[in-house]
């Protein structure tokens, strides 16, 4: 037995002999692994435990504010007050939705989309109840907090648009950021940012970059379910610049109202500085819908809408300029010597040209008349003779000149060129060679005749200022706010001359004052009486269907039941005052019938409460100044 | 050797004398790899002995008596308990299959009211003691026939296939892998092992072929329960990157990123080692395989010095299931195996693996204290 035990002890002590080295291999094995992992790979898995514990949280700039000339505000950020909840701090979020419910309003839907998303969400995540409470409401909530376990309450900043309808055409509004945006200006980061808003249209969107501001960041240290733990460094953004226009926000309130229910749009302009003070068009929508996500009622309705609330009228759409480019008719055939100013055209009421009869608006004729008279009555006949003698090519060139046929450089989200034909531009797009029959109708601002009212008031301004190209501007220059003191013409200013002889411009000028001033001219209905604030204009009236001979033995053209789509566009431009003017204004009142009868009154009105505001002389309100300068009011 | 009396009848030795006996270097180097463990658990809860260092400390303390209350029992009683523990615990592993409560998708435990019993735990042991009785009983010569082969190759498998069953294949195989242990230091001939090995993996390639696909798929998740990309997958990374952010000296105790903001899984189980790494470094990790080193010196040294064939290989077999834990573990937390469920010895928080190990070591101290016992081949002649 002995003897036997020693036989097995030594197999024992050489089996423990392989099995320490069998050991040993292993634990060399383990501890070679380490080094591997520990020492050579150390560099690389030390990148990858920091990309795991911290997260880049971006902080989005507050966006700029847009603010009128006198720093009252047209865009700005709103407080949102909200109140969210956090399922890990709550009990039950039924009951604390219960509790929160008798303080503020709950709607079902909201219950329900809550507990949906309370469920899919961690537990830390705080989901949002209701937003846009009132101040009431958040001090409410607050008061009772001790008794709403996993309440959260938040303010959040989000666009606000105080004017609501009143600016939206021009300011534009701001939304979520869409693939395309994303494919179009792409590379900065704030874009890729949840709940991150973009300018969409109008300034919004041409001064997006000017307002966005840059992009702070916060480094966090999160965990592995991505709850934050603390925060490790942070670099504040930049806020968005503010941007001051040049519109004049009471101005711009009064237009809105003025052209109440009309499909219409209205613009107002510093004949010497181009400033638009007013750029108006009805109806309207509300921008701050936008922000949030329209909801479909709101959409259909504004989609469904035949006045279009969503275009902008006074400079993403076009009408013929009828009457109101009679002006620039005259102008071109003064200069180029085809009719002196005393040299009298018979109207008998209509011309035959060709095979064709082109009718003058009154039936009768207007007999005998000289160019100031012309303009007065607005006699077709006579500016069918001008424009006869013309090539329409030198029509063209006096039209370019004063600032039609070209969007202006307002770039404008949809800004339209209009349309001033050339014989060139017929043969390109027509292929065939111009008419001179063609000439009569441009003569009266229709066949091919586009202008949109924004160009038409720049047309306007150019005539009062005395020919000088200025260019209308929505933005203020150099950001500062109003303060009365410039009131230099273009000519100081040294706005470019358009070269028209200040002989053939008084004559024009003549007839437009004529037009409001005279007995017998087509807006004498409509003039100021105010002292020293009168105005000069032209009527318009423009047709969207042409008459038929059979409409006009009919007499159809004028009755009351056609449709309103086929109702003629009613235009009116006007400069004030009549004595040393400053402010132009254009008036278009959609299938309006009469430039004087619709569109010459709403100038009228325009251009007084203009005058007794009179922007350009009334310095910028003090604390509007002061919060303009960077400080960020609430 | 001063103590023992060759060729001496057995001498009964007092509880206080034995107790002196008591291998008190491998009692302090199993204090301190436990005191890494408490450390790591108080790390692990965010500087806290709250929830785990605490109940951690207060098993080990009841392990730690009952560990040197087994030192100093007879050897010889252990020696006839052998069979009837072994017998107990397969009749474990068939009421689990009955009774057992359901558990991470296994039936592994019996409730017993105020504690759990984990038959598989028990059966790690009892196959130790029985195998060791059973090669005690035999020559050299026998060991090298296969027939005498038979008898423990069934002792392996039936309780295996059991565990297999539950189904736990990480417990399965590690009875396996001790028994073949066993087997080994008894002298069973190499070629045999190689024979088996090649043998077992001859056949997973047929029985892989005649299962069907769903079958497989159990299989699969069988062997690696989490093998989803965001899984296990997603577990072991997670562990590399801390171990590799922990360089050489580590984060600084409670420092470990990963461990704290919980990147790692398991943090206070499986994963205690890595835990350990990042916050210790690769000269943290090293120290506690130091230890384990020495545990695992120590238990050879005992095996070593036994004067008994039943003594060495007790001691010899559990200081091999001691080492296939430490190994597994260390190599699945570092990537090296795949990602089966076993604790790092002594360390891991866990109440069941930490009194499994301490009435393992309990064994091995008491093959220490008795390591110069006479004990006849032949039982019935011998014990008294």
């Amino acid at each position: 037995m002995q003897r036997n035990d020693s036989d097995r002890y030594k197999v024992f002590t050489r089996r423990a002999a392989l099995f320490g080295l069998g050991q040993a291999a292993l634990v060399g094995g383990l501890a070679a692994r380490l080094y591997y992992l520990q020492v050579i790979e150390s560099d690389q898995y030390k990148v990858l435990a920091d990309e795991n514990r911290i997260n880049l949280r971006l902080l989005a700039p507050p966006r700029g504010r847009v603010l009128d000339r006198f720093g009252v505000e047209i865009a700005t950020n709103r407080q949102n007050y909200r109140v969210l909840i956090i399922r890990e701090q709550t009990d039950s979020v039924e009951r604390t939705l219960n509790r929160l419910g008798e303080l503020i309003r709950i709607e079902d839907w909201q219950r329900q989309r809550v507990l949906r998303e309370v469920e899919r969400k961690r537990k830390f995540v705080p989901v949002a109840v209701a937003d846009n409470l009132t101040w009431e409401e958040f001090a409410r909530i607050n008061l009772h907090s001790p008794d709403l376990p996993g309440v959260q309450l938040d303010v959040g900043e989000t666009r606000d648009y105080p004017l609501h309808e009143i600016t939206a055409h021009a300011v534009g509004y701001v939304a979520a950021v869409s693939e395309a945006d994303l494919k179009e200006h792409g590379d900065d980061p704030l874009l890729e940012l949840p709940g991150f808003r973009i300018g969409k249209n109008g300034l919004e969107r041409v001064y997006d970059l000017h307002l966005r501001g840059r992009a702070g960041d916060s480094r966090v240290e999160v965990n592995a379910y991505g709850r934050v733990i603390r925060e490790l460094a942070r670099r504040d953004g930049q806020a968005g610049n503010d941007l001051v226009l040049t519109l004049d926000a009471e101005l711009q309130r009064f237009a809105f109202e003025r052209l109440g229910e009309l499909s219409a749009a209205a613009v107002v302009m510093d004949i010497h500085t181009g400033d638009l003070l007013t750029l108006v068009s009805t109806p309207s929508f509300d921008p701050n819908a936008f922000n949030v996500g329209v909801s479909r009622d709101y959409w259909r309705s504004l989609i469904g809408n035949k006045m279009k609330p969503l275009t902008n009228k006074a400079a993403a759409a076009e009408y013929p300029p009828g009457s109101t480019y009679k002006m620039l008719v005259a102008l071109a055939g003064l200069e180029h010597g085809v009719i002196t100013p005393d040299q009298r055209v018979f109207c008998p009421g209509h011309m035959v040209f060709g095979n064709n009869t082109f009718h003058c608006w009154k039936r009768g004729g207007h007999g005998n008349l000289a160019m100031v008279s012309a303009i007065e009555e607005s006699c077709d006949v006579y500016f069918y003779e001008v424009s006869r003698r013309l090539h329409v090519d030198r029509l063209a060139d006096m039209a370019h000149r004063f600032g039609l046929g070209k969007a202006t450089p307002l770039g404008l989200p949809g800004e339209r060129n209009g349309l001033v034909p050339t014989a060139a531009w017929k043969r390109a797009v027509r292929g065939e060679p111009w008419h001179l029959g063609e000439n009569l109708s441009i003569g009266i601002g229709q066949g091919y005749m586009l202008a949109t009212p924004l160009q038409l008031c720049v047309m306007a301004a150019r005539l009062a200022n005395g020919g000088f190209a200025v260019e209308p501007r929505l933005v203020r220059p150099g950001g500062d706010l109003e303060d009365g003191d410039d009131l230099r013409t273009a000519a100081e200013r040294g706005v470019p001359s358009l070269k028209v002889s200040p002989a053939s411009l008084k004559v024009v000028l003549d007839g437009m004052k004529g037009v409001t001033l005279s007995q017998r001219g087509t807006a004498y209905a409509s003039r100021i009486k105010e002292p020293g604030m009168a105005m000069a204009g032209k009527t318009g009236t423009s047709q969207v269907r042409r008459i038929t001979k059979r409409d006009r033995e009919e007499g159809l053209h004028r009755r009351k039941d056609i449709p309103w789509e086929e109702r003629d566009h009613a235009l009116f431009v006007a400069y004030a005052p009549v004595e040393e003017p400053r402010y132009a204004c254009a008036v278009v009142v959609e299938h309006g019938e009469s430039g004087s009868k619709a569109a010459a009154p709403l100038a009228r009105d325009i251009l007084i409460e203009c005058q007794r505001l009179d922007p350009s002389r009334r310095p910028g309100r003090a604390r509007f100044a002061q919060s303009g300068d960077g400080g960020r009011g609430t | 050797m001063a103590l023992s009396t060759i060729g001496g009848p057995e001498r009964k030795l007092s509880i206080g004398r034995k107790l002196w006996e008591v291998n008190w270097g491998l009692v302090l180097l199993v204090s301190l790899v436990a005191s890494v463990g408490f450390a790591m658990l108080y790390s692990a809860a965010g500087g806290s002995l709250d929830p785990w260092a605490s109940r951690q400390m207060i098993r080990f303390g009841v392990g730690l008596v009952l560990m040197l209350a087994i030192a100093v029992i007879d050897l010889r009683f252990w020696l006839k308990f052998a069979y009837p523990a072994y017998a107990m615990a397969v009749l474990l592993l068939v009421a689990v299959m009955v009774f057992g409560t359901i558990g991470m998708g296994a039936r592994r435990w019996i409730d017993l009211g105020p504690f759990n019993i984990q038959p598989s735990e028990v059966m790690k042991i009892a196959l130790i003691l029985a195998l060791a009785r059973y090669f005690h009983g035999l020559t050299i010569e026998e060991v090298r026939k296969i027939r005498w082969l038979l008898i423990p190759l069934a002792m392996i498998l039936l309780p295996a296939g059991l565990v297999m069953k539950q189904p736990d294949l990480g417990t399965a195989l590690l009875l396996i892998m001790t028994g073949g242990i066993i087997l080994f230091f008894a002298g069973v001939r190499l070629w045999k092992f190689a024979l088996a090995l090649g043998a077992g993996l001859g056949t997973i390639p047929i029985a892989w072929q005649l299962m069907h696909d769903y079958q497989r798929r159990r299989v699969l998740t069988f062997l690696d329960p989490e093998n989803d990309p965001l899984g296990s997958g997603y577990h072991i990374l997670q562990s590399k990157i801390a171990l590799g952010s922990g360089h050489i000296f580590g984060k600084g105790f409670l420092q470990g990123t990963q461990a704290h903001l919980n990147f790692l899984p398991e943090k206070q189980t499986d994963f205690i080692f890595t835990t350990l790494a990042e916050e210790m470094g690769m000269a943290g990790a090293l120290t506690l395989i130091g230890l384990y080193i020495c545990i695992f010196a120590y238990g050879l040294a005992i095996a070593l010095r036994a004067r008994h064939q039943y003594g060495r290989l007790v001691a010899a077999g559990f200081t091999g299931m001691f080492f296939l834990y430490v190994f597994i573990n260390i190599a699945m937390v570092t990537g090296l195996v795949p990602v089966v469920g076993v604790p790092l010895p002594l360390v891991s928080y866990g109440g069941t693996s930490m009194m499994t190990l301490l009435v393992g070591m309990g064994l091995l101290l008491n093959v220490y204290v008795h390591r110069d016992l006479q004990l006849p081949r032949r039982l019935d002649g011998g014990l008294g």
